[in-house]
């Protein structure tokens, strides 16, 4: 071994403090980046010790595997569309608590103290459930399922059955080896925590059904938090302090993370998990309309564009996936050159993810002073002539205001309805990702334009020059 | 390590790690998540540390299994972040570009 214990010990001390470092440079604009760097040589020097200071056998083999995880991972994160980096960060995030329950699994025969059983029975459980949990988030915003609530006759009972199945495994797990060898069941606790796993897997998977599509980013951040405790209680097993110490971290300011998110939204973490259960949240789901709308052509929509003094520009996810972020900001340049004032108001939860809007319109270099936040837009739109919806729905829905049986209730909207005229670009008549009908499509001082955000937005760029 | 002393890392982990990231604008939280996600890739060690002392083959196929998990988790998870943030520091530039030119 090149490096002694002591050694180690001190390096695993520097790559904690550079995750420490990390998280904080995460929070702030400026050292965003530098922080994340930061982290990620702390996660180098830390692989490079584990190396350096533990007898391993099949070391070719292990660096080789690394060697294929990195060969996957490394054009995964740099060829997905930013529009689907939620679905990668959720897939990325189940992987590592998969993970730490193989790790806590292996662990089991060498562990003997009390403390040790009861991390692994954690590690088993919340690893698997993360999980699946994970998968199903991931199949939920590549739209693979249907990203309404889903519920089954009797899906609350089974997931109280497979609590309880799973905390009699973990008691099994957790007896002493000496007491179940007398009983005459030596081998039953590598059962029970096989067992664990899959109780884990299928409760992941049957939390997350139930949460509709607008909740899922909480639901990845939470998950998200119970994966670093897994990793924590791996570390406790290993008795390794960089894994307890940084484990601990995520699973800290992810619960943060998560309540912040959650109240961003206007939602509680609870009436997520949960609130399918209470019936509340199918209202407006199916109905589908035949009310008249008014809908009008490209020059309509122009001319109500190149007449006006303020127009706030509301994008949404459909933009980011019409690709039309930078049609978009071309529209923006051509108006301001004939003096309109034009500003982007940007929802918590624009696109997927609170903050998803910003990366994709910073994309497409939108300046930076021109996207306000929701609270500084909001008192603006009484004096905007245009509100101007691009792809977005959920997020100007009045029901979240209006309509309490509504799954999207409470949820702060962007105030587009108090703009003399609204112009909504859009599919169809489809609903948004809430699966829920916008009211504010059939009032009087709204017009539509149907059709693809990008060709749209071409078509409207032609005719505003052409004023 | 007694329990103790990994008693008093957890606890104070925990208030660590609720300080860092209170009062963080909502612009950052996707960022910070993905970057949070990265860290606990870390579990990496734990794969490597079992997957290099496997007794069987049957263990050391599961360990592997994790070892790749984790390395996907990790590295993903820490090139994807870079990658938000990238925009975000072309955000930054772009007012400044803007200054420079009359």
């Amino acid at each position: 071994m090149l490096l002694s214990p002591e050694w180690a010990a001190v390096l695993y001390l520097v790559a904690a403090v550079c995750f420490i470092l990390a998280l904080k440079g995460l929070g702030s604009p400026k050292t965003a980046r530098r922080g994340n760097l930061i982290g990620a040589f702390g996660a180098v020097l830390a692989m490079v010790v584990v190396f350096l200071s533990t007898e391993l056998d099949n070391v070719a083999l292990i660096l080789g595997v690394i060697a294929v995880g990195t060969i996957i991972a490394v054009p995964a994160s740099r060829m997905v569309k930013m529009t689907q980096m939620p679905q990668l960060v959720a897939l990325f995030n189940g992987v590592g608590g998969g993970a730490a329950a193989l790790v806590a699994l292996l662990e089991l025969q060498h562990s003997s103290t009390l403390g040790a059983f009861i991390a692994i029975g954690f590690t088993l459980l919340i690893g698997s459930i993360s999980f699946s949990g994970s998968v199903v988030t991931f199949l939920k915003l590549q739209e693979l399922i249907p990203t309404r609530p889903m519920i089954f006759a009797g899906h609350a009972i089974v997931i109280v059955a497979l609590v309880i199945v799973g905390l009699v495994g973990a008691a099994i797990v957790v007896i002493d080896d000496a007491v179940l060898a007398s009983a005459g069941l030596g081998g039953i606790k590598t059962v029970a925590a096989i067992i664990m796993l899959f109780i884990g897997l299928a409760l992941g998977a049957l939390l997350v059904l139930p949460v509709g599509g607008a909740d899922v980013p909480i639901v990845i951040s939470l998950l998200n938090a119970g994966t670093g405790l897994a990793v924590a209680a791996s570390g406790l097993v290993l008795g390794n302090t960089l894994l307890l110490v940084a484990g601990t971290l995520v699973g800290a300011s992810g619960t943060i993370l998560t309540r912040e998110m959650a109240k961003a939204m206007g939602r509680s973490v609870t009436g997520t998990l949960f609130g399918a259960f209470r019936g509340g949240s199918t209202a407006g789901s199916t109905t589908v309309s035949d009310r008249p709308v008014r809908s009008s052509s490209a020059e309509d929509v122009a001319i109500l564009l190149g007449y006006a003094q303020k127009v706030i520009v509301v994008p949404g996810y459909g933009l980011a996936v019409a690709q039309a972020q930078h049609t978009m900001a071309d529209l923006a340049t051509t108006l301001e050159a004939k003096g309109i004032e034009v500003i982007f108001g940007i929802h918590p939860v624009a696109g997927r993810m609170p903050g998803h809007m910003n990366v994709l319109l910073a994309e497409a270099n939108v300046p930076y002073e021109v996207l306000k936040e929701m609270d500084e837009v909001n008192p603006q739109f009484k004096t905007a002539d245009v509100a101007l919806v691009v792809g977005a729905n959920d997020v100007v829905n009045p029901a979240a205001k209006t309509s309490p049986g509504s799954p999207i209730y409470g949820m702060p909207i962007l105030d587009v309805a108090s703009a003399r005229q609204v112009v909504f670009l859009k599919r169809s008549m489809r609903p948004g990702f809430a699966g829920i009908e916008n009211e504010l499509l059939y009032e009087p001082h709204t017009t539509l334009l149907f059709g693809d955000a990008k060709e749209s937005l071409t078509k409207v760029l032609t005719a505003v020059k052409n004023l | 390590m007694d329990a103790i002393t990994l008693l008093t890392f957890f606890v104070l982990s925990v208030f660590i790690g609720f300080e860092v990231v209170s009062k963080v604008s909502s612009t950052l939280h996707t960022p910070l998540m993905s970057g949070a996600n990265a860290i606990h890739g870390i579990i990496l060690v734990g794969a490597v540390i079992v997957a290099g002392q496997a007794e069987s083959t049957l263990v050391l196929v599961v360990a592997l299994i994790a070892v790749l998990l984790a390395t996907v988790n990790l590295v993903g998870g820490f090139v994807v972040t870079d990658r938000m943030l990238t925009m975000f520091g072309g955000r930054a530039k772009a007012p400044a570009r803007e200054e420079a030119s009359p």
